[in-house]
């Protein structure tokens, strides 16, 4: 399960489309492909983000809702959070012991 | 060569009258009775009454539903429209209980955004700087 998140994460491409839907979920695939090729100038196929965003949805990032006749993928961070617990980031305040 | 006559396949010709007129708002410039039921039914733009024509051809063949339906999942639009202002027109319309399966968005020199006709298309809607 660990390395599919790893993997996920790994590619340029796919850390762009989780870009993309931090910054609004529910896109259809044609929005994710619009914003890739436009905004980012990727030469990419819409075959080749397809298999991306399966890659992603494997890993538990992209989560599909079919509503009516359209498909929308929406982004969902909960499993980044099994890296946070397994590499803790130290407190910040560094004074856990001394405060109360 | 120019491009005179443009089409759309729709479920429904009155109801894409109603849409394409009311909603849109296109204006009709033909209306002929074609075999049974069938219409030949063109609309245009109020600005370009001489401009291209968008003919709403019923949908009838066999392939045309699982070509559309196959778009529409995928958030595919049929055809694009020009407008001066994506987020106004986007708001207009919003008002008149259009769905939409894009938000407007700025991709480099562009703004879009992705209509549902209620006729099984979608439609983009595009500001290009001039």
């Amino acid at each position: 399960m660990a390395d599919d998140l790893f993997k996920a994460l790994a590619d340029p491409t796919r850390r762009t489309i989780l870009d993309e839907l931090t910054e609004k979920s529910g896109q259809t695939l044609f929005e994710i492909c619009s914003r890739l090729s436009m905004k980012h100038r990727l030469g990419i196929s819409r075959q080749a983000v397809s298999q991306h965003l399966a890659v992603l949805e494997g890993a538990g990032l992209v989560e599909t809702r079919r509503e009516g006749r359209y498909k929308f993928h929406d982004l969902n961070t909960a499993p980044l959070r099994r890296i946070a617990e397994r590499w803790p980031v130290p407190d910040p305040s560094g004074t856990e012991e001394s405060t109360s | 060569m120019r491009i005179h006559l443009t089409s759309v396949f729709v479920d429904d010709q009155a109801q894409a009258e109603r849409f394409y007129t009311e909603v849109l708002g296109f204006v009709k410039k033909h209306d002929v009775p074609v075999g049974e039921k069938d219409r030949w039914l063109t609309v245009v733009s109020p600005d370009e009454p001489d401009g291209t024509e968008l003919l709403l051809e019923p949908a009838g063949h066999p392939a045309a539903r699982a070509y559309r339906d196959a778009l529409v999942a995928d958030g595919i639009p049929l055809a694009q429209f020009a407008v001066e202002d994506v987020t106004a027109e986007y708001e207009r319309l919003r008002g008149l209980g259009v769905r939409f399966t894009q938000d407007p968005v700025e991709l480099g020199p562009v703004t879009t955004a992705v209509l549902d006709d209620t006729c099984g298309n979608l439609i983009q809607i595009a500001t290009t700087p001039q």
